[in-house]
């Protein structure tokens, strides 16, 4: 029994505590918000936040996040469901198109503009390029990203 | 006089499983009666709206607005009106699109519209996304359906005041008479349902300045669900009691299990159950599975670690032999005799014989891999002899009559829920995945989920097909083109679903026999090639490769010639004319539409290619190590020219300081989902032609996931991206695919501006994702 926090909800999983966060937040708690793009930390996917760091899920058992706050995209909303401000972003540069990477990448971009109030295009390349999107809207992503910036 | 109760209910998208499902059917309990239009869309044509069958419906008075697939709209007493979306929504924003045709000629409020997922049926006409065809084929009966249903609604109004329809208008939900009455389309829905749908000569449709939607950006319908992480995707579904699945399939194509010991993998935990697969049969793989084995589990984790544990055998099948190195040499080997003539115009053996100067260049291009985002992933449940599915598919009819056959049940037992889908460029139109799903699910006996892991999808695809060009030009001594001949060597599509040894007529078409060049003497000729892997299609096709060569090769004629190559590519294609192909021998399908409404028009084309050369500021001087290349071409019907700079540094590392695209789509019905269309499909043709490449070796496919089969990442993307829309009251044409064809030859276009190495083989770079800089200068 692997004890954690999720969205800030205290969870019990009973579980091989070597299966991926990816798998447990997916099919045990039903957060299918992140996704499965590789399984070996290649496309970023999978992002979610550990103790507010970001880390690929698919390759971090859940043994390591063991009493842990990990914060999926259904967490990223305020609980009165506000966005936050990398999501209005996302919605003013229309950024998604088939919608199936981009929970890791606005999980990225929270992450990047936590550490990084005013990111260059460089360190938003660097922050950003362990996340594929193959519908390839890289320059909607990069502009929503200096927007969510200087909304912060 | 508003009724509406919906302008407080945000636009809400029902994906296909089924919890949503039943949240929808609750958010219409207890709205009344009201109209629901059915409508047959028929055994669809070109864009010829289909006949609006079917008398419109009451909707039963238990208010259950879910009342069946035929409905397209209806419309509940509070005024609320649902679209049934029969496309497939895969990043093209098709949902709302299908929203705006419709919508706008129905004349009702945005926010009270309420979108469902259709399933797959037959009724609804051709709900294959593909071919770029959801605007296309359907911008006409779309709007035809809206406008009938609009007219059925002010005749009811009419009707109840006793006046002639004549006097009345209708706008935003609101029917007005002339003395100043109104009525809301809710308030008079039950009784438009008992109207006769009208017939479609009585219906006008609005003209262009009365559109409201259509022309105008309006947000996507699923972004407030992606990004909360909300939306349903095919690998996203949950239904109760289910196990999930994950396959071993076979190395080789039509490859069997020859032993199999799963001892380890039932010692997995949460593995329930070892299946041996059913395997295809016949020669051609068409949509059937592959064989193999299936690990079934409580979790997906669990079924990759049984997986993992299979001990198996594999016999190794007809194609073990297939080794993509030594295949390659023989489709260049091909490419360099005479082929089959597809395209004959004057005497190109005499005219390149007699040129001044005649120059000959051999392309090639490797067998790519779609990979969408979201790899195949399907769930079905079996109550006796029928099976629900909930797919990522981008054809349920298709999945719907296939999983039918393999199981030998009847088309209606099988019914195909559509989820979203996170993209498809062609891999989710094969349903093969959907059929391995309904096939584990009956023979468990319990609802299965196969989830596809990226592996599987690299190694078990069905691939781009790989090919070899060689091309020959002559010059007379002014430098203008008296002669080209275009071959072409590829495994053709059709090997997928029978015997074929040679590319198609339809393959030629995109990109070879529709060349638009005003050239005296031209020929295409096509060779034989047999295929020892899945030949499917992917994002525009044939075009990647064909306009790689020929878009490459304008730009060599041009240097041959000393002559600017945007200068010289508009001298190439010529006075403005429509081109009649059928002059040079070709039939030319023209993407399934009639030639009167989309002609061939080269003033279009030249249009796009000055475009965007002005937006890239052509003839400017830019920074060594910088060059700018540019390309066009026309298909899915839509003209698309690209220009693009690059940067290489001295260690042959390539970036974009600007791409800039110009796009004669004809009427556009959503403009910035044009411009993300066209971004996206440049930059994957650009991520092809850099890195895409797909080999095998003894018949299996060497590539596994993203190291090894690389896609352009958010360093390597452009920093400048712009799109122009050209303004056109032309029909609409495709989109999400021609934005693909140009980027791979004006980028290699670009690469010779830039360095004077001219590459003729996709993948563009080589080792460490680098130009080969040792070869700078050679051209
Ligand atoms: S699924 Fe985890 S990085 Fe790709
Ligand atoms: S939006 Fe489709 S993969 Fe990024």
């Amino acid at each position: 029994m692997v004890q954690l926090t999720v969205n800030g909800k205290a969870q019990k999983i009973d579980i091989d505590p070597e299966t991926p966060v990816l798998w447990v937040v997916r099919e045990q708690l039903g957060l299918v918000g992140t996704k499965f793009g590789c399984g070996a930390s290649l496309c970023g996917a999978c992002t979610v936040h550990i103790d507010g760091e970001p880390v690929r899920s698919c390759v971090t058992p859940l043994s390591e996040a063991e009493g842990k706050d990990v914060t999926t995209i259904e967490g990223i909303a305020a609980p009165d469901g506000t966005l936050h401000a990398v999501q209005e972003a996302w919605i003013k540069h229309q950024v998604p198109q088939c919608g199936y990477c981009q929970s890791g990448q606005i999980m990225s971009a929270v992450a990047l503009l936590k550490e990084n109030a005013n990111p260059s295009d460089e360190d938003i390349d660097s922050a950003m390029s362990g996340n594929v999107c193959r519908c390839g809207m890289y320059t909607r992503i990069k502009a929503a990203i200096k927007t969510a910036a200087k909304g912060a | 006089m508003f009724m509406h109760l919906a302008q407080t209910a945000k636009p809400k998208i029902e994906t296909a499983n089924k919890p949503l499902l039943n949240l929808s059917r609750r958010g219409f309990v207890g709205a009344g009666t009201g109209l629901a239009l059915a409508v047959t869309l028929g055994a669809c044509s070109q864009n010829k709206p289909e006949t609006l069958a079917q008398a419109a419906a009451p909707i039963p008075d238990n208010s259950n607005i879910d009342i069946g697939p035929l409905v397209l709209i209806s419309i509940a007493a509070d005024g609320r009106t649902q679209i049934t979306n029969p496309r497939s929504e895969m990043g093209q924003q098709v949902i709302t699109t299908v929203a705006q045709m419709i919508a706008d000629e129905l004349d009702v409020p945005w926010d009270d519209l309420f979108i469902k997922q259709a399933v797959g049926d037959k009724k609804y006409g051709d709900q294959n996304t593909d071919g770029s065809t959801s605007v296309r084929n359907h911008f006409d009966r779309f709007r035809m359906a809206g406008a009938s249903m609009r007219q059925m609604l002010t005749q009811a109004a009419a009707n109840e005041w006793g006046v002639d329809i004549s006097e009345c208008t209708s706008e935003l939900g609101v029917i007005t008479h002339s003395s100043g009455k109104t009525l809301t389309y809710g308030d008079v829905s039950e009784a438009a349902g008992k109207l006769d749908v009208p017939a479609e000569d009585t219906v006008t449709l609005k003209t262009r300045s009365q559109w409201r939607y259509i022309g105008k950006d309006k947000p996507s319908y699923t972004i407030s669900d992606v990004i909360r992480g909300k939306g349903t995707f095919g690998i996203d579904v949950r239904v109760p009691d289910m196990l999930y699945a994950v396959i071993a399939r076979p190395p080789a194509l039509f490859g069997k299990v020859k032993s199999l010991d799963d001892t380890a993998a039932l010692a997995v935990p949460g593995v329930t159950q070892v299946v041996k697969m059913k395997e295809p049969e016949g020669e051609a793989p068409g949509f059937q599975q592959l064989g193999g084995v299936a690990v079934i589990a409580t979790d997906t984790w669990a079924a990759i670690q049984g997986r993992e544990a299979l001990k198996i055998e594999w016999d190794a099948g007809p194609h073990k032999n297939y080794n993509s190195k030594t295949y390659a040499q023989e489709l260049m080997a091909t490419a360099r005799q005479p082929g089959e003539n597809k395209f004959k115009r004057g005497d190109v053996t005499k005219a390149l014989s007699s040129a001044e100067t005649m120059i000959s260049a051999d392309y090639y291009a490797a067998h790519l891999s779609q990979s969408p985002m979201e790899p195949p992933a399907a769930t079905a449940q079996w109550t006796g002899d029928n099976v629900e599915i909930w797919a990522c598919t981008q054809n349920p009819q298709a999945a719907q009559s296939t999983v039918a056959q393999i199981c030998g049940v009847p088309d209606e037992n099988v019914t195909v829920h559509v989820t979203l889908l996170g993209g498809g460029f062609g891999r989710k139109s094969k349903p093969d995945f959907v059929v391995e799903a309904a096939l584990l699910a009956r023979e468990v006996g319990k609802p299965v989920k196969v989830t596809w892991t990226r592996e599987d999808d690299i190694k078990h695809g069905y691939f781009h097909s790989v090919s070899a060009q060689h091309m020959k030009g002559g010059l007379d001594k002014d430098g203008n083109v008296t002669a080209v001949l275009h071959r072409t060597v590829f495994p053709s599509i059709n090997s997928t679903f029978g015997p074929s040894d040679q590319g198609s007529d339809f393959e030629l078409s995109l990109g070879a026999t529709d060349n638009p060049w005003n050239v005296p003497n031209m020929a295409v000729e096509v060779g034989k090639a047999n295929s020892h892997i899945r030949i499917g299609w992917l994002r525009s096709v044939a075009n990647v490769y064909h306009v790689f060569a020929n878009q490459s090769f304008a730009a060599e004629l041009a240097h041959a010639a000393g002559k600017d190559p945007k200068a010289f590519l508009m001298d190439i294609i010529g006075p403005d004319r429509i081109i009649d192909f059928s002059k040079d021998g070709v039939t030319y399908p023209n993407y399934g539409a009639s030639l009167d409404e989309h002609p061939v028009d080269t003033k279009r084309l030249k249009a796009v290619l000055d475009k965007a050369a002005t937006m890239a500021k052509w003839g400017r001087d830019v920074p060594k190590g910088h060059g700018l290349g540019i390309a066009v071409h026309r298909s899915f019907l839509a003209y698309v020219a690209t220009a693009i700079e690059v940067a290489v540094d001295a260690d042959g590392n390539i970036s974009f300081p600007g791409i800039w695209s110009a796009v004669d789509a004809g009427t556009v019905v959503s403009p910035d989902n044009t411009k993300s269309q066209i971004e996206g499909g440049t930059l994957f043709g650009i991520s092809n032609a850099l890195y895409g490449e797909i080999t095998a070796t003894n018949g299996a496919v060497d590539q596994s996931n993203f190291p090894d089969w690389r896609v352009m990442r958010m360093a390597e993307a452009p920093h400048v991206f712009e799109t122009h829309i050209m303004e056109s009251e032309a029909p609409p044409a495709g989109v999400g695919e021609p934005g693909t064809p140009p980027a791979a030859p004006a980028l290699a276009n670009a690469i010779f501006a830039a360095t004077g190495q001219r590459l003729r083989a996709m993948p563009l770079l080589g080792q460490n994702d680098r130009l080969d800089m040792s070869k700078v200068g050679e051209g």
